[in-house]
């Protein structure tokens, strides 16, 4: 059975101008995510894990390496992946309605079809009611369930999650996490998630690959043999705090290192 | 609270802002009327002639009310006046309009243009634009030509600039989402960068109404024999301070009004963002 996504050996160096050096970003991941799947990636601040989630979008062009969605290789973003971005960024002069047409719109879907299918996952995630709101009317949550299901309705192959509950207060991102459980099963999508949040990995996945410190590449992959439907109260069992011990020890380790090399390059790159 | 209170408090701002006006006003008038002198000559004595002022100095508000009254309603001498400034300044405006925003767009939007433009824009908004006057007179002569380039030259600037600005100041994080839409260029710049764009526009633009105001005085002072500026030349060399003060007023009220009307759109366009 061939993975829905698959990233072979993506590499990403780049030069800094001001320190007139290559860095190297990504050092050869290596990652499959089977059809339905959740797969989150966590890892060291720094270690390049929204860098690789652009990658796969195909907003940045690996420097080696490829991008396979079924089998296909794949450079440029697409209709087969869609992203739910850090910090919700909606286009604040639409509506709620508006900003979940708008990927619709870019494909050429005309405007009543976009409608139709825009209200329904309106509804899936909670907002009926409020399509002609802006995102300033909006709580944090709010905000993050139309960035949801502005890429829900695009019916992507894959669904890439940017650190999308990292902005959210505490209580209300559990509630992020417990809904976006039940979407997930709703919608039955494969879904790729990116967050710094060792628990919030755990709760949602079917595996977590946690990456190592720049340059990032993954270092183990952690299945999490945990029987759905999940519930929060998850969070404070033996079972689970075992699974967190095991990625926070693989995750310290490069955590430690930085400490004792001062001189590590910690800019983001600047695409 | 009584309501008189509740009533102070909804209109606070109008109220304190009409009470001044009305102060100034009341201050003004007393200086020619002689009401200050009067008032003060038991401490002063002689010296307090000095508080009240000729009329040829500082007019008073009801000669000017008067003034205006007879040139805009009696002679009728001050429409052919406004006329003859408006057409400058409208076609003017508009030119800047038609000019600035695009080349300012475009220039936001190719970082090679910017380069390219960038030396003309920054020498041009160092510079106070009518010290290019006697320049445009050898020119273009001292016609409506002359009026609406510095018109043009004072209004420009800030519209560019503001356009310039508002494109390089786009949220990357929105350009992120088209890009991931898979948005080509122009739906790229008609969904987001012209979207964000806009109070930026407008912002100059009320910027360059009030520019463009300088011009029409400045170009007809220079070289017209008829508008409103040039009227406000003429009266003031023969002393008409009364009417010298109608021709300000006409140019402030104009300035005030268009400003109004900006700011009206401003906020119907603006709708989309958080209540101040």
């Amino acid at each position: 059975m061939t993975a829905k996504l698959e990233a072979q050996d993506i590499r990403l160096d780049y030069f800094q101008p001001r320190t007139n050096t290559r860095l190297i970003a990504l050092d050869g991941v290596n990652l499959q995510v089977m059809d339905g799947e959740f797969v989150s990636v966590v890892g060291p601040s720094g270690c390049g894990k929204t860098t690789f989630l652009s990658v796969v979008d195909g907003l940045i062009a690996a420097s080696a390496g490829r991008i396979l969605v079924d089998g296909e290789v794949v450079t440029k973003p697409g209709p087969d992946r869609a992203v739910v971005f850090q910090d919700a960024s909606l286009l604040p002069w639409r509506t709620v309605l508006g900003n979940v047409v708008y990927g619709l719109e870019c494909i050429g879907v005309g405007a009543r079809e976009a409608k139709e299918r825009a209200s329904s996952f309106i509804e899936l995630v909670g907002l009926a009611g409020f399509e002609q709101h802006y995102p300033y009317e909006l709580s944090g949550g709010m905000q993050q369930r139309v960035n949801l299901a502005r890429a829900l309705v695009m019916d992507p192959k894959i669904l890439l999650m940017d650190e999308p509950f990292a902005s959210l207060d505490a209580q209300t991102r559990e509630v992020m996490q417990e809904e976006l459980l039940r979407i997930w099963v709703k919608a039955k999508k494969t879904v790729l998630f990116v967050t710094h949040q060792i628990d919030e990995a755990i709760y949602l996945s079917d595996r977590v690959a946690v990456f190592s410190g720049r340059p990032g590449k993954v270092k183990e992959i952690i299945p999490v043999a945990i029987e759905r439907p999940r519930a929060l109260g998850l969070k404070r069992e033996a079972r689970f705090h075992a699974i967190e011990d095991r990625i926070w020890g693989l995750i310290e380790e490069d955590v430690k290192g930085d400490r004792n090399r001062r001189t590590v390059d910690r800019s983001e790159p600047n695409f | 609270m009584s309501a008189r209170q509740n009533f102070y408090r909804a209109h606070e701002r109008a109220i304190l802002g009409a009470v001044m006006v009305l102060l100034f006003l009341v201050a003004w008038e007393g200086l020619e009327r002689g009401w200050w002198a009067a008032l003060l000559r038991p401490w002063l004595g002689p010296a307090a002639e000095r508080w009240q002022l000729k009329p040829i100095f500082i007019s008073s508000p009801t000669l000017v009310a008067q003034a205006a009254f007879r040139m805009f309603f009696v002679t009728g001498e001050i429409w052919r006046d406004l006329g003859w400034s408006g057409l400058g300044y409208v076609v003017g405006l508009a030119l800047a309009i038609t000019v600035g925003i695009p080349l300012g767009l475009a220039a936001g939007w190719y970082r090679r243009l910017s380069y390219a433009v960038a030396p003309f824009l920054s020498a041009l908004n160092a510079t106070p634009q009518v010290a290019f006057l006697p320049l445009i007179v050898v020119w273009v002569g001292t016609g409506l030509g002359t009026r609406v380039l510095i018109i043009f030259l004072l209004a420009v600037l800030p519209i560019a600039i503001n356009a310039h600005a508002a494109v390089r100041t786009t949220d990357p994080r929105l350009v992120r989402v088209a890009a991931s839409f898979s948005a080509g260029d122009w739906r790229l710049f008609r969904t987001i960068v012209l979207p964000s764009s806009l109070p930026f526009l407008l912002a100059g633009l009320r910027l360059a109404i009030g520019r463009g105001m300088i011009g029409v005085v400045v170009g007809e002072i220079y070289g017209s024999a008829s508008g409103i500026g040039a009227m406000i030349s003429q009266a003031g060399s023969r002393f008409q301070t009364d009417k010298v003060f109608v021709g300000v007023l006409t140019i402030v009220a104009a300035g005030v009004i268009l400003v109004e009307i900006v700011q009206h759109i401003e906020r119907r366009v603006d709708v989309w963002r958080p209540p101040a």
